[in-house]
């Protein structure tokens, strides 16, 4: 190799600040005046580049809402939201903890991103699908999903519909246009576009939500759908969580740190917007922006919901290995649901009565619902699954040479049962 | 009936479904207003609209992607692959997503979709325009694949492929889409008109899957093959004047194990042939399968005809491809055995 005679070295961005620092984000502007204008859904992509670099907010920390972007919903809807929000917090709470007995083999929470999912599913149609990652359980609570039916999936007992064929947290609820979760990431984006081109092929007002965090969209599957979606005017959004860190890796190694996760939709010719997505009735206008354009014709919006995942990636996972210990307590976007909460109250439509009421519901919701799901069985118990449905749902019907499998199989159970 | 060679075939089982179905529609680089570099999708467009046939960007993983989404919200999509060699981008959305979305929903959403692919040799095409990747395939649970080696076949399986409520792979072996190939590129091209097999009725019929197809019966020895080397097969058994049932196998997975077993337990004796490389191919699969159900009726090893495991080279092409002399050598071996 000649020797080099210019400057550049290999570079290999780093996050801010690793254990043992003191995180100061100060740098972050968060910006204190108007959010950017709200322009016509149906305008021209490009009048929504700078969306894509500035942040779309309504709520101040202190709660009050302002700015172009407010999507005026009333108190029983905001209340509506907040509950479904402390539910998702309330069931984290729990399933990471019967995680730790032992009752499940893996959980992953969903901590300070709640209002991107239970706003996005307040905002969209009930028939719209939704293509989720691991980390959007609120969805279904928002959308009505039982709580028991979500807990005896996680503990893959008789009761989970998959029966116990997928990893806990990869649900699969079609009933709530909940799009079976694939665990290998980003796959679902242009699935999802493919989704849209087909309510737009059979002339339905329907259109596909897909959901990715930061780290993924590096995956191809991302530029598919981005290009797909372009050519095609497909009638969908393309939702980019940027939760910070993708496992241990910071948003930087996804992407590099020149430009947003929104402004990757510049290129491709579809609106972009950016929004705080800490803040319950940011997420909610921006979805319902890009959920018009949709139906109306107008193509895709590439979303990036600006957040912090302030819990470890999933139960198998220790973020005090690769980040401060209270990184997350320093973030300045605050706590979705303490954001929510502090408009409610500042509208007087929120106290400390009804919150301790809420709050014992839904602890007494959770604790009902766990104890019914795992009298059907758990991880640390029996599944009552019979192993032989593993056989079933390779094809629609089962093949010679899978039936013959599974005889054999049913000879070695018979004989494993005999020696127990 | 008509006479058709085996890309009409294939387009009249598009057709055929086109109308039949309105969630059936076609796409692929270059499929629309061209009809496709093979023409197996020409007046599709122009027959039933741009938006049931038409181009896709180039990406492979793009279109197994949007074919999935489709499928899963209730269409029937066909994704045209412009050759086998080019699917790779695509795998992960085949392996790991079609084949396997019906199983980790436990049926709540599935893909019934079929992706159409040119394979094989025989055409100069070089290493990027002549794989055999079978294989890849067969391994994977969830997925079927399928590869006719005549016009009947071809549209009657196709159809029953778009008809299938899971995922399917058909593989169209490219050396066959005008006429057999009996291994002999230096003999004057033979077009479907004259074959049997080339009479395909106009109208709507399926040719069901894990069913063989028996082209010869005979006594001495069963050859079990596929695709191209169907016919190779069949020259090399007429040159040599043996007795041999051969089987195209068609479906390759489902296989049609029983059809095997009866005819190997019946001559005793068994040759496979196959034009992808020989290292865990498809016909590794064949020989443990025939080893497993026939082994006491066993009267020789096992023969296995391949292509080499090299890449596919272009000025080399024939000393690639298994041809008769390699075909004639192993029959002639399994028979002294």
């Amino acid at each position: 190799m000649s020797k080099k005679s210019n400057q550049s070295r290999l570079y290999v961005p780093e996050p801010p600040f690793r254990p043992g620092d003191k995180p100061d984000y100060s740098h972050i502007k968060v910006p204190a005046e108007m959010t950017p204008p709200r322009p016509d859904p149906m305008c021209d992509a490009h009048e929504t580049a700078a969306h894509a670099l500035g942040l779309i907010r309504v709520l101040r920390l202190t709660g009050e809402k302002e700015g172009p972007w407010d999507p005026n919903i009333n108190a029983d809807t905001l209340r509506a939201g907040l509950r479904f929000m402390m539910i998702n917090r309330a069931m984290d709470e729990r399933m990471f903890n019967m995680q730790r007995q032992g009752k499940l083999s893996f959980y992953m929470k969903s901590t300070g991103e709640e209002a991107i999912s239970v706003a996005m599913a307040m905002a969209l149609n009930d028939n719209d699908m939704i293509f989720p990652t691991y980390r959007q359980v609120g969805i279904l609570i928002a959308r009505g999903c039982p709580m028991q039916d979500m807990m005896c999936q996680l503990l893959s007992n008789k009761g989970d519909a998959l029966q116990g064929k997928s990893l806990p947290i990869l649900f699969s609820f079609k009933d709530y246009g909940f799009f079976s979760v694939s665990g290998n990431l980003g796959t679902q984006l242009i699935q999802g576009v493919g989704w849209g081109m087909a309510c737009a092929y059979k002339g339905t007002d329907d259109i596909a939500s897909v959901i990715t965090g930061e780290g993924a969209t590096a995956e191809g599957d991302f530029h598919y759908a981005l290009n797909f979606a372009s050519t095609y005017r497909a009638p969908c959004i393309i939702n980019v969580v940027n939760n910070q860190w993708a496992i241990s890796s910071f948003q930087g190694i996804a992407a590099g740190e020149g430009e947003t996760f929104a402004a990757r939709g510049t290129g491709y010719g579809l609106a972009t917007l950016r929004v705080d997505g800490n803040d319950f009735l940011a997420v909610y206008a921006a979805m319902q922006w890009a959920a018009e354009r949709a139906r109306r014709g107008g193509g895709a919006t590439v979303i990036e919901h600006f957040t912090y995942r302030k819990e470890g990636h999933s139960t198998s996972d220790d973020p005090t290995k690769y980040r401060p210990k209270n990184d997350g307590e320093v973030w300045p976007f605050g706590d979705p649901i303490e954001r929510l909460k502090a408009h409610l109250v500042k509208i007087k439509e929120w106290d400390d009565e009804r919150d301790e009421a809420l709050q014992k519901e839904i602890a007494d919701y959770i604790r009902s619902s766990y104890k019914a799901a795992e009298k059907l069985g758990s991880m640390a118990t029996e599944s009552g699954i019979a192993p032989e449905t593993m056989f079933e749902q390779v094809y629609e019907t089962i093949p010679s040479h899978l039936e013959a499998q599974r005889a054999e199989f049913m000879i070695e159970n018979a004989r494993k049962v005999g020696e127990e | 009936m008509a006479r058709m060679n085996m890309i009409e075939a294939i387009r009249s089982a598009m057709d055929v479904k086109m109308s039949q179905d309105p969630d059936v529609l076609v796409f692929g680089e270059d499929v629309g207003f061209f009809g496709g570099v093979f023409r197996c999708t020409a007046g599709l467009q122009e027959t039933h609209g741009l938006h049931r046939c038409f181009d896709t960007p180039i990406s492979e993983g793009g279109i197994m992607g949007i074919a999935i989404g489709m499928a899963a919200a209730g269409l029937r999509p066909i994704a045209e692959i412009q050759f086998a060699d080019y699917i790779y981008p695509g795998y992960d959305q085949i392996a790991s997503e079609a084949a396997r979305l019906r199983y980790r929903s436990n049926g709540e959403f599935t893909a019934p979709l079929t992706i159409r692919t040119p394979v094989g040799g025989g055409i100069y095409g070089g290493q990027t325009h002549s794989q055999s990747p079978e294989a890849l395939f067969t391994h994977i649970s969830g997925l079927k694949t399928i590869i006719p080696s005549n016009p009947y076949d071809a549209k009657g399986l196709l159809i029953t492929a778009i008809e299938d409520n899971d995922p399917v792979l058909f593989l169209e072996p490219k050396r066959l889409y005008n006429g057999p190939f009996y291994g002999d590129p230096h003999a004057p091209a033979v077009n479907w008109s004259g074959h049997d097999l080339g009479e395909v009725p106009e109208g709507h019929y399926r040719v069901e899957f894990e069913k063989a197809r028996k082209i010869a019966d005979g006594d001495d020895l069963t050859i079990l093959t596929y695709g191209t080397m169907v016919w190779v097969a069949q020259a090399a058994v007429n040159d040599l004047e043996v007795s041999a049932d051969i089987l195209d196998l068609r479906s390759l997975l489902p296989l049609d194990l029983e059809s095997i077993a009866e005819s190997v337990k019946k001559t005793g004796r068994c040759v496979i042939l196959h034009e992808a490389t020989k290292t865990s191919g498809f016909g590794a699969e064949l020989m443990a399968q025939v080893q497993e159900h026939c082994f006491y009726s066993l009267e020789a090893p096992i023969e296995r005809v391949t292509g080499w495991d090299t890449p596919y080279p272009h000025a080399q092409e024939w000393a690639y491809f298994p041809g008769p002399i390699r075909v004639k050598t192993a029959i002639r071996k399994v028979l002294e055995g």
